[in-house]
């Protein structure tokens, strides 16, 4: 009798632990996030790991689309209300019910945030003017000004419960903290996992800097349940490690292995991979606001990059499809306006951006400048995929049309705090769009208004008060055609403008075992979510 | 033996002073850590409030003299990127730089003396010159190249060991080890191999022409004239005398190992200091970088200081007094 028993319990555990075996995962990522704090920093690698933990109001699907998470459904008035239907039946992970006050409570400490690094999530939260409950399954924003955006923005803004500190009843009432009668959690506070309570698919378990990071399945979780127990992500900043990591069998998935070791994955049944276009396009921008700059000469003294066929010809001289191909070992697809075609606001058919030395000759000699004119190429070497070598090959085909072109590299630390003093000529840039194309066109080409809220990085001083009324609109448009008809006239208008020359989306790569499949995304998150077992 | 500990103890501090101007001066210059930090969507007020609260807005001399000031108390500063103190984030990651220079030093003294003296004894030996010729290689490898090899070698192509990151660790006395788990000592086998090596190297050629030179030395003839056995010649008499440029080397060796195993680090995903420096740079993380420059003085003042005592340990001729610094 004592003897089946022991079988069966022997029987009985490998049972067991044979399939919680298979079920965990590991993911090597290539940058670590630098919180478990959801409203820390904006950076992907927190906004990817918080998305695990907390539910937004709303959530973005691989291709960015909004849609329904904690909210099942929302209204909004035809101008700044907005009415949000909360789902019903939903636990935290550690118990507690979700109603309107979390909501009221969340947006409230993305405002008492003092750890929080600026822009993170305040920025959003700070245009609201009103946070009402009048159910505990109703929650009503009301914004200063019209925000067609809102429930896209909401989609970053994890969750949290209020329980996690004693608190009378919480209203939106920051200038008196909100109800709350603890002390408000700060970026530390969040790192062994006590405040990290959450209602997404997996809760935290561990969190060692530097080594990695443990969550496991939240079985209280509203949605269909994952197929994972337990997941742990390791940081391995260097490629060739990552890769080496997967090929021995260390790690489930990576993320990021360089485009041009992936085709020795090609032959390799062990393993598959996917390559993701994104909405993170890579252009130039043109200094065309003053006279002289500081990294152009010209015979004739003045600032060739203010003239518009300069610009036309600079872009007309680049052979996209072949830094695509050969730098970007097919990585990427090339850039003929600022949002990949499909996105909100973008154009659905952009005209190719052609590769014409001949036509870039005839303009240059057309404004003036047959010999051309001397030019450095400002670019890091640290941020973007394969950016100091995109430059070069940029700064040959200029130099092909006559232009003659130099490279000056440096890492990012170092360029951007240049750049944003103005003390580049012809600078590279790269911005993710979240979902629309406002995303890039308020920022970079957009004459910049006193508060810097649009405009920010129109290092280059373009103007083009057309341009500026039509973005200006486009942002307080609620209504969605009208918008998107905005938008895609402003693109045109930025495009012809020529002072951002766009080269190509970057595409994401993910590599992983071939018993997974793997749904790379758009936003360039790397999430467990994302990863099934093979059928 | 009082007034040799306080000299050194002034000159400590005024290095310490020195470095941390240094320092702070060298990391002010390399650019705006405010650029990298806060998104450039960011509205002028919330990015000017951020400048204020990082305390940025002041000159760099109020700068350097309210961090002067706070690292009195202990405080060296709040992390820019990770929100918590630099010191905590540096002290987290000390065991396992820790244990990975231990280990490695340990490897490379356990296998480089003997190596040494081996080839030191019979400089012209086949096996000798084998060795000698080794520790060119040693010395030359590219670190970061080692380490893929070492990767490739033993994890990918034979399965042995895993590729990076640290194992299971178990606490003691507060601190996380991995010394103490098989799976941990799997994890730490290949990075401190790679930072054993050129260490390994060293000691060989040191302990080999201290060993060659020592063999000629009028003592030696003499105790083989008496009829001592060779081996006790060589033990207690030619290993004690070339042991102290070992001892110095290996101490220096271990402070700088500490500080600065970054490469080794970060090939194998190691989480030691090294790694969080290298990081702390990319980001422009001040206090980090500051904070993690005047520890690493502290220790190589303290690590200098432990050797000198160690001197007088091994060689009764040295005496600690105040004239000999």
């Amino acid at each position: 009798m004592r003897k089946r028993m022991l079988f069966t319990l022997v029987a009985g555990t490998c049972l067991l632990s044979a399939p919680a075996w298979a079920q965990s995962l590991k993911i090597a990522l290539s940058s670590e996030p630098t919180a478990i704090d959801p409203h820390y920093h904006a950076l992907s690698p927190n906004n990817a790991l918080a998305a695990h933990i907390f539910d937004g109001l709303t959530k973005q699907d691989e291709k960015q689309k909004v849609l329904p998470s904690l909210a099942t459904s929302w209204e909004n008035d035809g101008k700044n209300r907005w009415t949000f239907k909360l789902r019903q039946g939903v636990t935290f992970s550690n118990g507690k019910p979700f109603t309107a006050e979390d909501v009221v409570f969340t947006i409230c400490r993305t405002l008492k945030n003092e750890t929080a690094i600026a822009g993170s999530f305040a920025d959003i939260t700070g245009n609201f003017t009103a946070v009402e409950a009048p159910d505990p399954h109703t929650v009503v924003i009301t914004t200063k000004a019209p925000d067609p955006l809102l429930p896209n923005f909401l989609s970053g803004i994890g969750i949290l419960s209020a329980s996690i500190v004693p608190h009378d009843k919480v209203t939106f009432d920051p200038a008196n903290n909100c109800g709350v009668t603890g002390k408000w959690p700060v970026v530390g506070d969040f790192n062994d996992g006590k405040l990290a309570v959450g209602t997404g698919p997996y809760k935290f378990k561990s969190y060692t800097k530097g080594t990695s990071i443990e969550l496991e399945r939240n079985d209280k979780h509203w949605g269909t349940a994952e197929p994972w127990a337990s997941v742990t992500f390791v940081p391995v900043p260097n490629a060739g490690p990552r890769l080496a990591g997967l090929l021995a069998g260390d790690y489930d998935v990576i993320e990021n292995p360089a485009a041009r070791d992936v085709s020795r994955l090609k032959d390799d049944k062990r393993f598959s991979y996917v390559i993701t276009p994104s909405t993170r396009v890579i252009y130039f921008q043109l200094d065309v606001g003053r006279e002289p700059s500081p990294f152009v000469k010209a015979d004739n003294g003045k600032n060739p990059l203010k003239d518009p066929r300069v610009r036309k010809a600079m872009s007309l001289a680049i052979d996209r499809d072949a830094i695509v191909k050969r730098i970007m070992d097919g990585a990427a697809e090339p850039a003929y306006q600022f949002l990949p075609a499909g996105m909100f606001g973008a154009l659905p058919n952009p005209p190719k951006l052609e590769y014409n030395p001949a036509e870039a000759k005839k303009l240059l000699a057309e404004a003036g400048y047959p010999n051309g004119f001397q030019v450095t190429l400002s670019t890091t070497n640290d941020r973007y995929i394969n950016d100091s070598q995109i430059t070069q090959a940029v700064a040959q085909y200029l130099t092909q049309v006559g232009i003659r072109a130099e490279v000056d590299a440096m890492a990012h630390a170092i360029y951007f705090p240049r750049r944003a003093k103005k003390e580049f000529s012809v600078a590279i840039g790269g911005w993710g769009s979240s979902g629309e194309a406002s995303s890039f066109l308020r920022q970079w080409p957009a004459t910049p208004d006193e508060a810097k809220t649009i405009g920010g990085s129109n290092y280059g001083g373009y103007a083009d008060p057309e341009f500026d009324t039509l973005i200006r609109t486009a942002i307080t448009t609620l209504d969605d055609a009208k918008r998107s008809e905005l938008l895609q006239k402003a693109g045109i208008k930025a495009l012809e403008g020529g002072a951002f020359i766009p080269l190509h989306f970057e595409s994401t790569v993910w590599a992983y075992k071939s018993n997974l499949t793997y749904t790379g995304r758009a936003d360039q998150f790397t999430m467990a979510m994302q990863v099934k077992p093979a059928k | 033996m009082s007034a040799y500990i306080l000299q050194r103890l002034i000159q400590s501090v005024l290095v310490l002073l020195a470095v941390s101007i240094v320092v702070f001066l060298a990391v002010y210059g390399i650019g705006d850590p405010i650029e990298l930090l806060v998104p450039p969507q960011v509205s002028a007020a919330e990015r000017a409030a951020m400048i204020r609260r990082l305390g940025l807005d002041l000159p760099v001399w109020q700068q350097y003299l309210s961090f002067l000031g706070s690292a009195l108390k202990g405080d060296l500063g709040t992390s820019f990127v990770h929100g918590v103190p630099a010191v905590e984030l540096i002290l987290a990651r000390l065991p396992a730089t820790f244990e990975l220079v231990l280990l490695a030093m340990g490897l490379a003294a356990v296998i480089g003396v003997p190596l040494g003296l081996l080839a030191g004894l019979n400089p012209e030996s086949r096996p000798s010159r084998a060795i000698m010729a080794g520790t060119i290689l040693g010395f030359s490898l590219p670190s970061f190249w080692k380490g893929m090899m070492l990767i490739l070698l033993f994890s990918v192509a034979l399965g042995w060991l895993p590729t990076a990151g640290r194992g299971e660790t178990v606490s003691i006395l507060g601190f996380q080890t991995s010394l103490l788990t098989l799976n941990g000592l799997k994890h730490l086998t290949l990075p401190a191999l790679n930072l054993a090596i050129p260490n390994m190297a060293l000691m060989i050629r040191l302990v080999a022409a201290g060993t060659t030179e020592a063999m000629t030395q009028d003592y030696v003839k003499y105790a083989r004239a008496k009829g001592v056995r060779r081996q006790r010649i060589v033990g207690r008499h030619v290993l004690r005398n070339i042991l102290i440029p070992v001892v110095t080397v290996a101490g220096m060796e271990f402070g700088s190992l500490v500080a600065f195993s970054t490469i080794t680090e970060t090939v194998f995903a190691w989480p030691g200091m090294g790694k969080l420096l290298i990081d702390s740079i990319y980001h422009l993380d001040r206090p980090v970088v500051v904070a993690y420059v005047m520890l690493a003085t502290l220790l190589f003042v303290v690590v200098n200081f432990l050797v000198d005592v160690l001197y007088a340990a091994l060689d009764p001729r040295v005496k600690l007094t105040g004239e000999m610094a």
